[in-house]
């Protein structure tokens, strides 16, 4: 495969989160501020890439018997490692993230990129591969925090959009947006506008 | 006292619920919820995983990784505690081998019905993210088992619901684009919506 299609086909042709089902949990939970959506979708690129990169280096002489536990190791030294650095220099949004950074390690991106992709090919493509789904698991993430901070806070970054009623504004806060339920639907419409695009991605009637 | 367990309990399962309200084990929970049948299985083999590795995440974080946890061996000063998330997933992974090789061994039926599902559940965000809620929470040890068992509870109650409703979805004339995950994305949100009710319980 060429470079420009490993590195370009997750964002859109086959994303991890519309198409594959991988790494969902932390897509939804940590939307409701941008600034945590930018620091969770750097985070994961960051560790995808690397886990990718690293898994590949090693490839040949990992046992498959014991390839899962191999590759957790990594994922976790990894997800330590950023989890430290997120604690050491942007403390407030990593407190404010709360277990979700640790959920990295059992976001399934990292693990399924590793076994599908790293485990059958060489460094270079593999840390490609990873950037890529990073990268495509981080449109969704700005796809649903952009709908979610601007309808329910009326702000962006933290900046304020939409002036709210409660400060002498115009705009009534959307409190909807920030719950659960409306993450759920907001993938649900990414989706749905992603496959009327794309038409080779419905699904096949049951 | 009785009283705050079941009040944790309730908590746990419906208003604190793992899959509906914080999000976890997403990927499993769409993937495995065709059929009211495996839903079940993992939802079982869900509850059995939480209820073991909560606690026993519990007791590792509180006499070794805890700042000054060691003072037991003599050890003061010693803060441990970043290296919580590798030792959380060893013990998950190594409580799912455990438990696997005991029902293979002694009961054979539940080992045969439960299936891939043991193994798939190391890496179900569900368990970690358990594990990691009760370190933030700062659960004691007692507490740590109810609310191990009752976040299990309420994670099986959610994909067996999903799963009843996805058995119907097939009488259903979806659009072409929404149709198998977008609509199940739909129906969560709506399952969410209605397990909002429960927020405004107060116990």
């Amino acid at each position: 495969m060429s470079i420009k299609k490993t590195l370009f086909d997750p964002l859109f042709s086959n994303n991890p989160i519309a198409l594959q089902i991988l790494g969902i949990c932390s897509a939804l939970a940590v939307t409701t501020k941008m600034e945590a959506v930018m620091v969770m979708s750097l985070a994961v690129v960051v560790v995808t890439a690397l886990s990718n990169f690293s898994v590949s280096i090693i490839r040949n002489h990992i046992p498959s018997s014991i390839r899962i536990i191999v590759q957790m190791t990594i994922i976790a030294s990894l997800v330590i490692l950023t989890d430290q650095i997120l604690k050491a220099f942007l403390y407030d949004t990593a407190k404010s993230m709360s277990v979700y950074i640790g959920l990295i390690i059992t976001n399934c991106i990292v693990m399924g990129r590793a076994e599908a992709y790293a485990m059958k090919n060489n460094p270079f493509m593999s840390l490609l591969d990873g950037i890529g789904n990073g990268i495509g698991y981080a449109i969704v993430l700005i796809f649903v925090g952009f709908f979610r901070e601007l309808l329910g806070s009326g702000k962006l970054f933290g900046y304020s959009i939409l002036p709210l009623t409660s400060e002498g504004g115009w705009y009534p806060a959307n409190g909807m947006a920030l719950l659960s339920p409306s993450a759920f639907f907001l993938i649900g419409f990414f989706i749905w506008g992603l496959r009327t695009w794309k038409k080779d991605q419905v699904e096949l009637e049951n | 006292m009785l009283e705050h367990y079941l009040s944790l309990f309730m908590k746990a399962v419906f208003v604190e619920n793992l899959a509906l309200s914080f999000f976890l084990g997403m990927c499993t929970f769409l993937a495995v919820s065709k059929k009211v049948k495996t839903s079940i299985g993992l939802g079982i083999a869900v509850v059995v995983v939480q209820s073991i590795t909560i606690p026993v995440n519990n007791l590792i974080y509180n006499y070794l990784l805890k700042e000054n946890a060691l003072e037991w061996a003599g050890l003061t000063g010693v803060d441990l505690s970043f290296l919580g998330l590798i030792s959380y997933i060893g013990v998950i992974a190594a409580m799912v081998q455990i438990l696997e090789m005991t029902l293979d061994r002694f009961f054979p039926a539940l080992y045969n019905a439960l299936g891939i599902f043991l193994p798939l559940i190391t890496v179900n965000c569900a368990i970690l993210g358990g594990s990691l809620f009760m370190v933030e929470r700062d659960y004691t040890f007692p507490e740590s088992v109810v609310f191990g068992f009752g976040s299990g509870v309420g994670w099986a109650l959610a994909i067996m619901a999903l799963a009843g409703i996805r058995e119907k979805m097939k009488y259903a004339d979806v659009p072409e684009g929404l149709r198998g995950l977008g609509i199940t994305f739909i129906i969560v949100g709506l399952m969410a919506l209605g397990f909002l009710a429960f927020s405004g319980i107060q116990l």
